[in-house]
C-alpha cells in the first residue's frame, strides 16, 4: 500500500476538521478526494504532506511514517497546495532549479528541462512567474511537485480556474503521471473524477462517507450520476 | 530591494561621515573612525530589520511557506538559510566602508599613522553586532504576516538590546542589578571589542544572542498554524 491512513484526526479546539478517517491506496491508482467546501479535504492532504501535525492517528506513505520519518517521506512525495502559492518574482526556470536543488538531485538542470517539457511550459520558461496566466501558474505548481519523480503525488484542486483546453491537457498529464505513481487529487468537478480517477473517497464534515471505485459506487447507489450520489451523501 | 536598502545605508553613512559638519571626520581633526563606529549601530538598527523583514513574513502572507515546509528540509535548515542569506547582505553592506579605513590612513599625519588594531577590532565588533541584529530581524519576521510590523518590532528589539539595558543599568531603582544589565547590553560588549580588545566573552555573548533569537524563531515556526 503506498498510501495508508489510520484513524487520522485533526481538531482545532472543539472543531473536528478531520475526524478519525482511515483509507488506503495502492500504487498506480488515481484517487479522487471529494467533499463540500470545509469538509476537511485540504487539512487531510496537508497532514499527508507532513505540513500539519495530526491530533491523533497515523499516515504512512510507501511504508514510511509521515510524522516519524518526515525527511524520507518528503523525498518520495510531491505536493501541490491549493491555490498554488509560488514565488511571484522568480523566473520559471530559476524557481524550478531552486526546487530541484532542495531535493539534491544529481543533474538539476536536466531535470528542470525534462519537467518543463512534461508539463508543457516550453514557451513560458523564461518568463517571470507573476507574468504567467492562471493555467501556466498551475503548470509551474505541478512541475514543482513532480520534478523529483515522486512515488506519491498529492494534488489539492489541481484544475481550479482553468479553461476547458487547459483542463483537458492537465487531466491528460495527471493520467500519464498516474500510471506509475499513486495520485490523490481533490476536486469539485464530478466530470473530472469520472474522466481521471479510478477510485473515489467522499468526505463530509471530517468523516469518510464513501470509499469505492466509481463503478462500485454507482452500483451501490443504483444511480448513474456521481453528482446525485455526491448530493445524497453530503447534504 | 536589498540593493536599494544597502545603497541608502551607504549614502547615509557617507553623508554623516564626510559632509555633515557636526559629524564630519574632515572637521573633526583626528584621523580615526570612531565616529563611524558609534554611528553604524544606529544605521544597522534600521538597515538590518529592513533586510530581514521579508524573510518569513512574506512567506506567510503569500502562503509560500508550505512549499518549503513540504521539501525534505528541516526547520533549522530553512531558518539557517534565511539567516545567512540576510547576513551575507549585511556583510556586503559593510565591505564598501572599508574604503573609509583606507582614506583615514592616507589622511593621517604622517600617512598610515592610525590605530589599525582599533579599526580591525571595531569591524569585528560591527560584524558580531550585525549578526545579532540579523537574528533579531529574522525572529521578528517569523512572528507576523505583516512586513511593517516585523520591521517595527525588529527596530524596537534592536534598540532595547543596544541601548535599553544600558539605560536600565543607570536607573537608580535597579542599582542592585546594575552589573547584570551591563552584561546584557549589546552596547557594552560592542564598545569592549571596539577598543581593539578581543575578549572571548564578548564573542560568546554575541553568538549566544544569535542562537537565542534563532531558537525563538524555531519555536514560532515549529508551532505554525498557517
Amino acid at each position: 500500500m503506498s498510501i495508508k491512513v489510520q484513524s487520522l484526526s485533526k481538531h482545532y479546539g472543539e472543531q473536528k476538521s478531520v475526524d478519525n478517517i482511515s483509507f488506503a491506496a495502492s500504487s498506480g491508482r488515481i484517487i479522487g478526494f471529494l467533499g463540500p467546501n470545509g469538509a476537511g479535504k485540504s487539512t487531510t492532504m496537508k497532514m499527508l504532506a507532513g505540513y500539519l501535525e495530526p491530533t491523533s492517528g497515523q499516515a504512512m506513505l510507501c511504508g514510511l511514517d509521515v510524522q516519524q520519518q518526515p525527511l524520507e517521506v518528503k523525498r518520495i512525495m510531491g505536493y501541490l497546495p491549493e491555490q498554488t502559492p509560488l514565488y511571484a518574482d522568480m523566473y520559471v526556470k530559476e524557481f524550478l532549479l531552486f526546487v530541484a536543488n532542495t531535493y539534491g538531485l544529481k543533474d538539476p538542470e536536466l531535470k528542470v528541462k525534462e519537467t518543463i517539457k512534461a508539463v508543457g511550459l516550453d514557451l513560458e520558461q523564461f518568463k517571470k512567474i507573476s507574468m504567467l496566466s492562471k493555467g501556466y501558474k498551475q503548470r509551474v505548481g505541478l512541475a514543482q511537485a513532480i520534478i523529483h519523480d515522486p512515488k506519491v503525488l498529492i494534488l489539492d484542486e489541481p484544475t481550479s480556474g482553468l479553461d476547458p483546453n487547459q483542463l483537458s491537457e492537465i487531466r491528460a498529464l495527471i493520467r500519464t503521471l498516474g500510471k506509475d505513481k499513486t495520485v490523490i487529487l481533490s476536486t469539485h468537478i464530478m466530470q473530472e473524477v469520472e474522466a481521471v480517477c479510478d477510485e473515489v473517497i467522499i468526505i463530509h464534515k471530517g468523516r469518510i462517507v464513501a470509499n469505492a471505485t466509481i463503478e462500485a459506487l454507482k452500483a451501490a447507489h443504483q444511480s448513474n450520476s456521481l453528482e446525485d450520489i455526491f448530493r445524497k451523501l453530503t447534504s | 530591494m536589498a540593493y536599494i536598502t544597502i545603497g541608502i545605508f551607504l549614502l547615509a553613512a557617507g553623508l554623516l561621515l564626510w559632509f555633515f559638519p557636526d559629524t564630519s571626520i574632515l572637521d573633526y581633526g583626528y584621523a580615526e573612525l570612531t565616529g563611524f563606529f558609534s554611528l553604524a549601530p544606529f544605521l544597522f538598527m534600521f538597515l538590518i530589520p529592513a533586510i530581514c523583514m521579508r524573510s518569513f513574513a512574506e512567506e506567510r502572507r503569500e502562503g509560500t511557506y508550505i512549499l518549503l515546509a513540504t521539501r525534505p528540509l528541516t526547520s533549522w535548515q530553512i531558518i539557517g538559510a534565511k539567516y545567512f542569506a540576510c547576513l551575507v547582505l549585511v556583510v556586503f553592506s559593510l565591505v564598501p566602508t572599508l574604503i573609509y579605513g583606507y582614506t583615514i590612513s592616507k589622511l593621517a599625519m604622517p600617512a598610515g599613522n592610525v590605530d589599525t588594531g582599533a579599526i580591525i577590532g571595531s569591524y569585528i565588533g560591527l560584524l558580531l553586532l550585525g549578526a545579532a541584529f540579523t537574528a533579531i530581524g529574522i525572529f521578528a519576521s517569523s512572528i507576523t504576516k505583516n512586513q511593517v510590523i516585523a520591521f517595527a518590532v525588529a527596530v524596537f528589539l534592536c534598540f532595547i538590546m543596544y541601548n535599553g539595558f544600558d539605560a536600565m543599568a543607570k536607573m537608580a531603582l535597579l542599582t542592585g542589578l546594575q552589573d547584570l544589565f551591563m552584561f546584557l547590553s549589546v552596547n557594552e560588549h560592542y564598545q569592549s571589542i571596539s577598543r581593539g580588545v578581543l575578549d572571548t566573552r564578548d564573542a560568546v555573548y554575541f553568538l549566544t544572542l544569535v542562537f537565542f533569537f534563532l531558537l525563538l524563531t524555531h519555536f514560532t515556526i515549529g508551532g505554525r498554524k498557517w
